[in-house]
């Protein structure tokens, strides 16, 4: 093994360590306090000192899924026996599930406009950025950073415009608005980060098909779309993130039929004030498959994030 | 370069006349869609707003007859102290956020690049909160600052022997600007750190062994290298992020809601207030112009600053 001077001592590097993992222990805490929380029962959460100790239970998924209303003890015991776990749960505290909430239609419009605004984005924004990266396009200096800059508005004051503007075409509430609107947020942050991917691929590919035979856009096809695919991948995840975790547009622009979860989320109450354990409940679900993501797939996200910042 | 590109451009030129739309075509289609996008949910509304901000239209009154009244709402805005307030609650947010972010950001990227073992892991598990919705995670927070039952409160008091329902992070004038600091800094040191630690990992080593050779000191070698050529990694990481806090909106509107009174309601917020709970259009239409081209400006100067260190 060879010796070198750069290379950190095993005790600097024990110290270091130590510290990190310190830093990373404090960040979770609050994380793991909302899982911690969506297991309580609303007593439970509440209770002081707070409760790292508990019996779990699934009140707050069951709250979070279902409306509940009170009945009197005499109804309750005329009641035929509870069905499932989660009727048992809500007769517990006196109540009768009344039926579902609103949480599974607001999470569903989160995964329909996320989804369709990442593909429409990805779509776009790949030929966009082909085009910029392979053709001469008068101005293409400038459209660039035009696009980019389109990002440093504040959202609210896109918004004023926007509401007018879906209020006078029928779009306001609508899944095709939002998709529409976060496309727009995205697509200058997705041409710009495959742009970079695509100029790294050499050109030599495609002009080695191009003489095959091969027309254009069966080039950019069938040779370019395969070398990018990590890069169009990990552009992906960052537009998926933005949608999903939006919340200043989904707020103004949407209230029913298309509001997105992070909206809905803060609005739920139960019965005497808030019900947190529901709440945590609904951001664990919310929060977790993005957790999933970044750990499953840090690599790409990590370098997607220096990549993008330190080419602009 | 150029004779590299005409030496590429022959066969294409040769391919492009045997099948095929020619490259000129294909470039228009494929930036056309994302061009049209723009110009139809950015642009567009940008002059909508730019023309509404000389008016005293309200959204709520449809029937109202549209006055132009020149630059009368520029003037008020200008005037009006409650927009100074919310400026310096801003100055107050991006100043201390930018601070803390910065010190503990780039301490963390100079830890882990001392390459200890499971470092990588470590760095995911500090970026998972960036990646996190801030409506929900700052949803979430308002349950840990609770004054008796919050697991902060509790923390802070174990930790100082002060009774936990003695203050109130979001509820105290002192104290609320200082809630949304910490929150944020939480949130978005590791996009600091992530830019710093590829900062660090750009230097060379055979730039400190040189550095050894003429042995130079440790401390000597951190503020004559390492500093300099993070620096612009930095200042890059800074610009994001101030862009990003001056538009501040999700995490305030859950932490404080921009109260107690109006401490911690920064310009976004107060925007939102103005267009869409007053319906003040016109005017709020003009404070948004005011604060793009605020952030606009400061973002090129500084853009311009950061060129500079660049180069040197």
């Amino acid at each position: 093994m060879s010796y070198s001077i750069t290379e950190p001592t095993s005790r600097q590097k024990w110290f270091a360590g130590t510290l990190v993992i310190l830093y990373a222990v404090i960040t979770m805490i609050p994380l793991l306090w909302i899982m911690m929380t969506s297991f309580k029962t609303p007593p439970d959460s509440i209770s002081y000192p707070p409760k790292v100790f508990y019996t779990p239970s699934l009140e707050g998924y069951v709250n979070l899924f279902t409306t509940r209303t009170r009945v009197s003890p005499e109804t309750l015991a005329s009641l035929p026996p509870p069905e499932n776990f989660a009727e048992e749960i809500v007769r517990g505290r006196d109540m009768v599930i009344a039926g579902p909430s609103k949480f599974g239609g607001r999470f569903l419009n989160s995964v329909i406009i996320g989804f369709g605004s990442t593909f429409l984005s990805i779509f776009l924004g790949t030929l966009a950025a082909y085009a910029f990266s392979r053709f001469k396009i008068p101005l293409a200096d400038d459209l660039l950073f035009f696009i980019l800059s389109t990002r440093m508005m504040p959202p609210i004051a896109v918004a004023i415009p926007i509401f007018l503007m879906y209020r006078k075409l029928g779009l306001s509430d609508t899944h095709l608005g939002m998709i529409l609107l976060y496309t727009a947020v995205n697509i200058s942050l997705a041409v710009w980060l495959l742009k970079g991917f695509i100029d790294e691929i050499p050109r030599e590919y495609e002009e080695a098909a191009l003489i095959d035979g091969y027309t254009r856009f069966q080039a950019f096809y069938k040779v370019v779309l395969p070398q990018a695919a990590t890069g169009i991948a990990s552009t992906a995840i960052f537009c998926l993130i933005f949608a999903w975790n939006e919340y200043a547009f989904a707020v103004l622009l949407t209230s029913g039929t298309a509001q997105t979860a992070p909206p809905f989320i803060p609005t739920i109450i139960g019965v005497g004030g808030l019900d947190w354990p529901a709440i945590a409940a609904g951001a664990t679900l919310f929060l977790l498959p993005v957790m999933i993501f970044t750990v499953m797939l840090r690599k790409h996200l990590l370098r997607g994030i220096t990549f993008g910042a330190v080419r602009k | 370069m150029t004779i590299d590109r005409l030496a590429s451009a022959t066969p294409v030129r040769v391919a492009r006349k045997i099948k095929g739309l020619s490259d000129r075509a294909i470039a228009w289609i494929f930036v056309g869609p994302t061009i049209f996008l723009l110009l139809a949910i950015n642009i567009f509304p940008l002059i909508w707003t730019i023309n509404l901000s000389f008016t005293n239209y309200k959204a709520n009154r449809i029937n109202r007859e549209v006055k132009y009244i020149g630059l009368r709402n520029y003037e008020r805005i200008l005037g009006d102290s409650d927009i100074w307030l919310s400026m310096q609650a801003t100055a107050h947010f991006l100043f201390w956020t930018l601070f803390f972010q910065v010190l503990l950001g780039f301490a963390l990227a100079w830890l882990i690049n001392r390459k200890f073992r499971g470092n990588d892991l470590w760095t995911t598990i500090i970026v998972l909160p960036m990646m996190l919705s801030p409506a929900v995670v700052g949803n979430f927070w308002t349950f840990l600052y609770q004054p008796q039952i919050g697991l902060f409160n509790y923390i802070i008091a174990f930790f100082t022997g002060a009774d936990p329902s003695s203050f109130e992070m979001l509820g105290s004038v002192d104290l609320a600007p200082w809630s949304i600091v910490i929150v944020d800094t939480w949130m978005w040191t590791p996009f600091v750190m992530l830019i710093c630690l590829a900062g660090l990992r750009s230097i060379p080593d055979y730039i400190y062994e040189a550095a050894e050779i003429d042995r130079a000191s440790k401390l000597r070698q951190f503020f004559t290298i390492t500093i300099p050529m993070v620096l612009p990694f930095l200042m890059l990481a800074v610009l994001f992020r101030g862009i990003e806090n001056f538009k501040m909106f999700d995490l305030v509107v859950q932490l404080t809601g921009g109260g107690p009174g109006s401490v911690t309601e920064m310009a976004s917020i107060n925007l939102k207030r103005e267009a869409f709970e007053k319906w003040r259009t016109g005017y709020s239409s003009a404070f948004a112009i005011i604060l793009f081209v605020t952030v606009f400006g400061l973002a090129s100067i500084y853009v311009k600053a950061l060129n500079k260190v660049k180069e040197r």
